[in-house]
């Protein structure tokens, strides 16, 4: 029974291609149908493929491998096909993708309503989806390569999207560019397979290290670290994450699907997808859990003292892909995937809820300026509630669960995983409080946003009189709750995001078993159903916690934050300065790099030697054409002399050529008979 | 034979240097003269120095063909003759000089 897989990317891909070509001309509530009809064709495909293919339904055997379009390449030993694969992790991925994708397009219809290049924007988001669901189908590294630079280009396109605007144009390079990084890592990695394997299908490799199973380390390190490269670049994690805050420049919920639900989890699925290389590495594993632990903290204590509303999302969506990359790394890669698809709820349905409180107040992002919002949002302040407890990991929303299974993967993997533990529950402290403080900061106490807007109109110094109606007056934009094409999505995730994890991580873990291995199982371990219950309840507590001290600090107006902040001066200036791993890169690897082209590069390769050769080549043509010209010279007279003299060598050639070697007789009578 | 005895006293080798001789005089003069109708009048001598090759080989070979050569030739050059004159005449009307140097433009 066919699955018809193709379908899946190629119905965005259709959407791209009438909204991208036809687009400009079409009216806006045309671009709209187009914009979600197709997407919620591929959800149909994607949803009937998941129906036949579930457990106990065995219309379908997972793995289903669908061939299209034959043979790709081939060229001596080397043949890669259009082929894609389905099996559980893939039609996980594929349900958050085109799941949430979906609802993130019926959002984007409000959100970007009044954008002047509507069809544009939906055009890309539709390209979007389509690479992604051409990564996660891919059966080959190739293929999923074409989907991972796929996303890379959506993902620039989208990050530029206000073309007028300069920073996000900055913004959309420099991720563009920082993703190059681990792109040519993850293509080392694939050099690497092939010289290694010979293929790059994951079924053939899987079944040469199946046949092998004393191989260990060597290469395959050297193969799993190249590809760790890919996926930090990809997945933001330490050192290459410094793309992902700028990447906010975006439309907000380019933003929700693409920097947090979708894309920057491609380096996650990547390492569950190939964690068969992983498994023989044990180096390459503590990498990457020790960068997805140091990622997790790193970002988080960043998040802290943000300001920007996004910003804050964009250093939390950092830190839960560290959370990710710690599952991995201690070989829990249900885990890490189950964190995947709840942080996909809760962090898409943040953003969006953000994005509804930006659109509110007519594109305001600054929570200094805002406040106050629980009474006139409701619906928004109500659903990003119900994101901020999931993601801060209270019982019994959607993170939770998935933060909990991999601290406790984590706990249970020896002493080195109890101080990565350790560094995941701190996280989650900061976490929480980092969370909550958005939340007091942006819906409780006195709204910030008009004192502010008065003062710089000044209404209240030339209109005395009746400042009151003057200051509606000058307000541009009233603050409203969004649409229900807004909320709809809102609410939707908010759902999932409270019972999307209570699907658990035993019953999780058996449904990817076939794909990434078994989970430790706290049921089956001794003590394990203890351990667990006793590490939930430290993970709630510290959850709480953090709650605590943000309502202590942030719930009311006071000056503990700046006191806080004056306590520690250096602590606070390099968090809100990020680190200065900006200025860091900058100085040491930006600037050289620049230095060198232009000085290196473009003066002496580009002006020494290339323009060097070029005019030297020039000269030399030049002077030979000078004495050349001279046999130009158009007198009849010397034409004639050079042809005589031209004809007298001939001659003399061969009359030399006859004598010596006499091979003809010539019958001339010389001196008479 | 009456014809062939007197040519048998002349041996092949006489005719053929001063066919040589003819043409160099030709070549010279073609390169060294600066009127146009001088110039005319040494590719007309080279002509007929080739032409007197051409009969010498082909009484020495019993060969008509250079004969038949020759007959060719003069006639290409009756013909020459004619247009180059004709030639000549337009240029010196166009210029009012027949100086081969002056003449070194193909536009008039």
């Amino acid at each position: 029974m066919s699955l018809y897989l193709y379908l899946i990317p190629l119905l965005p891909f259709a959407g791209f291609l009438i909204n991208g070509f036809l687009g400009s001309r079409l009216p806006k509530a045309l671009v709209s149908t187009v914009a979600l009809g197709f997407p919620l064709a591929a959800l149909a495909v994607v949803v009937r493929a998941a129906l036949l293919a579930w457990p106990g339904s065995s219309s379908v055997a997972l793995p289903y491998v669908e061939n299209f379009g034959g043979s790709w390449i081939n060229a001596g030993a080397l043949h890669i096909d259009f082929t894609f694969a389905l099996d559980q992790l893939t039609l996980i991925m594929l349900l958050v993708i085109t799941g949430v994708g979906f609802l993130i397009h019926l959002y984007s219809v409000g959100y970007m309503a009044h954008e002047e290049s509507y069809w544009r924007y939906f055009a890309y988001l539709n390209l979007f989806l389509f690479f992604m669901t051409v990564l996660v189908l891919a059966e080959n590294y190739l293929l999923m390569f074409v989907g991972w630079e796929g996303v890379g280009l959506a993902s620039y396109l989208l990050i530029g999207f206000y073309l007028d605007k300069k920073s996000a144009a900055d913004a959309g390079r420099k991720a563009f560019v920082v993703n190059r990084i681990g792109d040519f890592g993850f293509l080392l990695g694939m050099f690497l397979l092939l010289s290694q394997f010979g293929s790059l299908s994951f079924a053939k490799i899987g079944d040469a290290l199946a046949l092998n199973p004393a191989q260990h380390g060597g290469m395959l390190t050297a193969i799993a670290l190249c590809l760790v490269v890919g996926a930090a670049g990809k997945s933001a994690q330490i050192p290459l994450y410094i793309w992902l805050p700028d990447a906010m420049e975006g439309p907000t919920p380019v933003s929700a699907l693409i920097h947090a639900a979708t894309m920057v989890t491609a380096g996650v699925y990547m390492i569950s997808r190939t964690h068969g290389i992983f498994d023989r590495s044990p180096f390459a594993l503590a990498v990457v859990a020790i960068i997805g632990a140091a990622t997790a903290f790193f970002a988080a204590t960043v998040g802290l003292v943000q300001t920007d509303i996004k910003r804050v999302l964009a250093y939390s969506t950092i830190s839960q892909l560290g959370y990710m990359f710690l599952g991995c790394g201690v070989a829990a890669y249900s885990a890490a995937v189950f964190h995947l698809m709840t942080h996909a709820f809760f962090k898409a349905l943040l953003f969006l809820a953000a994005g509804s409180v930006i659109h509110g107040l007519g594109g305001e992002q600054d929570l200094r300026k805002m406040g106050g919002l629980r009474k006139k949002l409701p619906v928004t302040f109500w659903t990003m509630t119900a994101g901020v407890f999931a993601i801060a990991g209270f019982f019994p929303f959607a993170g939770f669960f998935s933060k909990d299974a991999i601290l406790y993967e984590a706990f249970q993997h020896g002493t080195f995983g109890k101080s990565l533990y350790f560094v995941g529950l701190v996280t989650a402290l900061l976490t929480s409080f980092y969370m909550f403080r958005l939340w007091y900061l942006a819906f409780f106490g006195e709204s910030r946003a008009d004192s502010h807007d008065f003062e710089s109109h000044g209404a209240a110094v030339h209109s005395r009189s009746d400042s009151k109606l003057v200051l509606e007056a000058e307000e541009p934009h009233h603050v409203h709750e969004s649409p229900w094409i807004m909320l709809a999505p809102l609410v939707i995730l908010a759902a999932l995001s409270v019972a999307g994890g209570w699907i658990g991580i035993e019953r999780f873990g058996s449904f990817l078993a076939p794909v990434v291995g078994p989970v430790v199982d706290p049921t089956l371990e001794p003590g394990g159903k203890m351990l667990d219950v006793t590490l939930s309840v430290i993970a709630v507590a510290v959850a709480i916690l953090g709650w605590f001290v943000a309502d202590l600090f942030y719930r009311r107006k006071n000056d503990r934050p700046a006191k806080l902040a004056a306590a520690l001066p250096g602590a606070y200036n390099l968090l809100v300065k990020k680190y200065a791993i900006d200025e860091l890169y900058n100085a040491t690897i930006v600037r050289p790099i620049l230095l060198g082209s232009r000085y290196i590069l473009g003066g002496l390769g580009e002006g020494a030697i290339i323009r060097g050769s070029a005019w030297l080549l020039a000269g030399v043509t030049t002077l030979l054409g000078e004495w050349l010209r001279r046999w130009q010279s158009g007198n009849l007279r010397s034409y004639s002399a050079w042809l005589a003299a031209g004809a007298a060598v001939l001659l003399l050639f061969a009359a030399s050529y006859y004598l010596g070697s006499n091979g003809m007789d010539i019958h001339i009578n010389w001196a008479g008979r | 034979m009456m014809s062939s005895s007197i040519l048998n006293d002349v041996p092949s080798s006489w005719y053929l240097i001063l066919s040589a001789l003819l043409f160099t005089l030709g070549v010279v003069g073609f390169l060294i003269k600066r009127t146009l109708i001088t110039v005319f009048m040494s590719i007309e001598l080279m002509l007929n120095a080739v032409n007197l090759s051409f009969v010498t080989f082909a009484h020495e070979w019993h060969a008509v063909k250079g004969q038949i050569f020759v007959f060719f030739v003069m006639m290409v050059a009756a013909a020459e003759a004619a247009v180059g004159l004709a030639i000549i005449i337009s240029i010196f009307r166009a210029r009012a000089t027949l100086n081969v140097d002056q003449i070194d433009l193909m536009k008039l």
